[in-house]
């Protein structure tokens, strides 16, 4: 119980949602947030250097 | 039987069809084009990985019922698996989406691997929603209520009835996730078939060659 309650603490799920409403656009928090994480997942897969790419050519 | 009586069985026939498209070295290659080295390519393997851990978990729930996982904390940590993978899977998912977009991932005659792609997504949709009505929470009682007004608008609540507790726990643990595993095994069949697509400025035609695989 005292997981419970300590993850209750952290995230308060017993309110009404918080929104961003710019203009046009309506998106919950949480949906923008997940949302930014996968724009920021998508560029670290482009920029960061896969591991072993440097070895396969100086194998070839 | 004579050699031109097998030669023209259908088990023959879809033997040879089957080994000339796709022969084991293409099936499991040893090596991948040098540009396939970078971090986007992970995406497609993460998406199938979470996959397998959403099934697993799934079947683990079927076995012991919601007394279980509503119950017990094993049952209840079992669920949060499951409920924890679908998010990864669509997360990898979206991200994989992305990366194969901006590829342009379905040049080379490669359309039917992009199809698979946009109707599995689809499929994962549909599955991820009648998960969520069947919580059997307020979760589910919101999103249900909300759901069936749109669903009625269309006419199509006489036959997909997101109120009827059976029927959506019937199409989220058989009919959804056999569309979804079926569509991914294609998906994943299509790529060995067709290799890796090559970058723009690689290849005007963008049809790998064998050659291809050791660039
Ligand atoms: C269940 C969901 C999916 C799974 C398990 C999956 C899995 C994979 C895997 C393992 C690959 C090869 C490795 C890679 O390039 O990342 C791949 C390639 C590909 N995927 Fe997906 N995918 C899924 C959904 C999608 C979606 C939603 C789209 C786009 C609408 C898509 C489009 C493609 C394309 C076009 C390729 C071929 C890339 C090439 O030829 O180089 N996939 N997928």
């Amino acid at each position: 119980m005292g997981l419970y309650t300590f993850l209750a603490a952290l995230v308060p799920l017993n309110n009404y949602g918080h929104f961003i409403h710019w203009h046009w656009l309506y998106v919950s928090y949480a949906n923008f947030i997940v949302i930014c994480l996968m724009v920021i997942t998508f560029v670290a897969a482009l920029l960061l250097p896969f591991p072993g790419r440097n070895r396969r050519k100086e194998n070839r | 039987m004579s050699t031109t009586e097998i030669e023209r069985q259908w088990t023959t026939r879809l033997r040879h069809r089957a080994a000339g498209k796709l022969p084991p070295e293409k099936l499991l290659p040893d090596t991948q084009p040098s540009y396939v080295s970078s971090w986007i390519y992970v995406f497609g393997v993460a998406t199938l990985s979470s996959l397998i851990l959403v099934i697993v978990t799934g079947c683990l729930l079927a076995l012991r019922g919601p007394s279980w996982w509503h119950g017990s904390f094993i049952g209840h940590f079992v669920n949060s698996l499951h409920l924890w993978s679908v998010e990864v899977f669509f997360f990898a998912m979206v991200v994989h989406l992305w990366g194969k977009f901006f590829m342009g991932a379905w040049r080379g005659g490669r359309t039917a691997t992009w199809m698979t792609g946009v109707v599995t997504f689809l499929a994962s949709l549909l599955t991820a929603f009648t998960g969520y009505v069947s919580q059997s929470n307020f979760d589910s009682q919101w999103i249900s209520t909300q759901a069936k007004d749109g669903i009625n608008a269309t006419g199509g609540g006489a036959y997909f009835n997101v109120l009827n507790m059976g029927q959506m726990l019937m199409w989220h643990i058989v009919l959804l996730p056999l569309a979804a595993i079926v569509l991914t095994a294609l998906h994943v069949i299509l790529v060995r078939v067709k290799g890796v697509v090559p970058p723009y400025d690689d290849d005007a035609t963008a049809v790998t060659t064998p050659e291809g695989a050791t660039k």
